[in-house]
């Protein structure tokens, strides 16, 4: 049987603002437990909420970056349970009226295409405290600083059929979102995370199956991995004669599988309704139109960007394009370098080497954008060829200085005086007397390889010194004399 | 629209709240009318009517973003039954 899987995400995205959704306690992370939970946080008595303009602003940003309806009129909503790091008994949240409705974003697909991944709605709403089970003295501890924290919602349609479809518009969002710098996208301390419903049915089948909702996925490939494993999950229990039920199933990373919550089927029966301590939102275009003129470039134009004013193929605009903190990184070396191909390369292979090789992000990289440029200068000028500027790199990553200073220090200029590199060229010539005659009674055809033995030769000679364009003409021209 | 007691049980469970079983009846009987009271409403041709939100004709005033509550933990853990490392302690939770 051939089975289709289908998948919607929910993301949770924490906007980056200095203080709560409705309160005005910091939303910094790491604090001392409950230091940073005041009394709206706290559901005391008496207090009411005041929405936060900076998360109504991200949200707006938001609808615009996936060319989503922004609802000029939207209404907040009580979810109501129970849970002791909910102290209000209910959630502030959206339900009729979200603030950002039906929009879309594209993604990249293995094989090259794009697909058009549909987001459903965006909504506003207070993030929960933290529950913390290590034992004390048989009680649970509660930490209410993250209460009242900013979450953006976003629900996408079930347009994806692959565990890989959903990682590509996960990291689409998560792109976005820290393009936006409306959230830090910091998966593992939650800043960032992805409820995956999952469900398979017959391929040509069109009702969709039941499906499983995923939680406590705290990284892209532990999404991957949580998927496939309940697609399997889901097909044997159909397979062997079962029902798929409709669950809330958490995934377990060390054990790689995903388990039964054992919620109780009433946990689903929120009884939403508007909040009466909250008015509807509405906020004229002129509003609309200055958040938007406050925006920056996205990710998409970015790439479209580079592409043409760079001259980058799009693979290489999409790699430098991926974070915002790579693209400004390679714009500003690109500007120094005056050579937008060139930057490229050295971004994706030799700096995103070595960072990947001492685990750090490009931010913390020993060698910024404005060394790297200042390098790359010095290829294009011909002051080093491609060869020596590794040794170069490798010596600025070591923190020995900038580029110019180590070429100096050194001694890495390139040798350019015909004069110079011909006298090498001849004593390399005049060393190798067998394939010198080799390489004239070569057909012509052979003698491009043959060439390579005497350049190497050449270049070991001037301890890769020489300027390999011209110990090329220079051979060609000296062995057909 | 008339409730049965097994919806009273059910609501009252929901909200936490603790309806003996020799009120049952009544509840569901008032729950009962009031629904009925909205029944009647329901009636009423409302096309072309917004859905009200809440009362008053009002929009939602904006907070700039910033911080403006200091920490007083210790002010609000005064009245918690019970606290340690300046956690708040509840009975335990199992998921």
């Amino acid at each position: 049987m051939q089975w289709e899987t289908v998948i919607g995400l929910e993301i949770h995205a924490q906007l980056a603002t200095q203080s709560k959704i409705f309160s005005g306690a910091s939303t910094a992370f790491g604090a001392e437990p409950n230091t940073q939970a005041c009394s709206v946080d706290l559901g005391l008595p008496g207090v009411l909420p005041v929405l936060n303009k900076g998360a109504v602003k991200m949200a707006v940003k938001f609808a615009h970056a996936i060319g989503a309806e922004l609802s000029q009129r939207s209404i907040f909503a009580r979810k109501n349970y129970f849970y002791p790091d909910l102290p209000k008994g209910y959630q502030i949240s959206q339900y009729e009226l979200p603030i950002v409705g039906e929009g879309q974003v594209d993604i990249s697909l293995e094989n090259g295409d794009s697909k058009t991944i549909g987001v459903t709605r965006a909504h506003l709403e207070e993030d929960a405290g933290k529950s913390l089970h290590e034992d004390f003295h048989g009680m649970t501890g509660i930490d209410l600083n993250r209460a009242g924290t900013p979450l953006l919602e976003i629900v996408s349609e079930p347009d994806m059929r692959s565990a890989k479809e959903a990682v590509a518009y996960a990291r689409k969002i998560h792109q976005i979102v820290q393009y936006l710098g409306i959230c830090d996208g910091n998966m593992q301390e939650g800043s960032f995370r992805c409820d995956a419903n999952v469900s398979v049915r017959l391929k040509g089948e069109e009702k969709f199956g039941t499906r499983a909702e995923l939680k406590n996925i705290n990284s892209f490939r532990f999404l991957e991995r949580a998927i496939n494993f309940e697609v399997e999950r889901q097909i044997d229990v159909i397979e062997s004669g079962g029902e798929v039920v409709q669950e809330t199933r958490l995934y377990d990373a060390d054990k790689d599988e995903t388990r039964s919550m054992r919620t109780k089927e009433e946990a689903n029966d929120y009884r939403y309704f508007p909040d009466p301590d909250l008015l509807p939102v509405e906020f004229d275009q002129p509003f609309i139109d200055a958040v938007i003129a406050d925006m920056p470039e996205l990710p998409g134009d970015r790439c479209d960007r580079f592409e043409q004013e760079y001259g980058l193929k799009r693979a290489d605009a999409e790699a430098v394009t991926a974070s915002r903190a790579v693209a400004d990184y390679f714009e500003e070396a690109a500007k120094i370098a005056g050579d937008g191909k060139l930057t490229a390369n050295w971004v994706t292979v030799e700096v995103a080497g070595a960072l990947n090789k001492d685990g750090l992000d490009i931010a913390e990289s020993p060698v910024n954008a404005e060394m790297l440029g200042g390098m790359l200068v010095r290829i294009v000028d011909n002051t080093i060829s491609g060869k020596i500027a590794k040794q170069v790199f490798e010596a600025m990553w070591q923190g020995e200085g900038d580029a110019d200073a180590i070429i100096e220090k050194r001694g890495l200029k390139q040798i350019t005086d015909t004069g110079a590199i011909e006298k090498v060229v001849d004593e390399v010539l005049a060393a190798n007397p067998d394939q010198v005659a080799n390489y004239r009674s070569a057909e012509e055809k052979k003698r491009g390889k043959m060439l390579g033995f005497f350049v190497g030769q050449v270049m070991k000679a001037s301890q890769g010194k020489a300027n390999p364009k011209q110990v090329n003409e220079l051979l060609v021209k000296k062995l057909a004399e | 629209m008339s409730l049965e007691r097994s919806d009273v049980e059910k609501i009252a469970h929901l909200a936490r709240l603790a309806v003996s079983e020799n009120e049952l009846d009544n509840v569901a009987s008032d729950l009962s009318n009031i629904l009925d009271l909205v029944e009647q409403m329901n009636a009423v041709n409302t096309d072309g009517v917004t859905p009200m939100a809440h009362p008053l004709h009002m929009s939602q005033r904006l907070r700039d973003d910033a911080v403006t509550e200091d920490n007083q933990r210790d002010h609000f853990q005064g009245v918690a039954p019970a606290t340690e490392n300046g956690l708040y302690l509840v009975p335990k939770v199992i998921e």
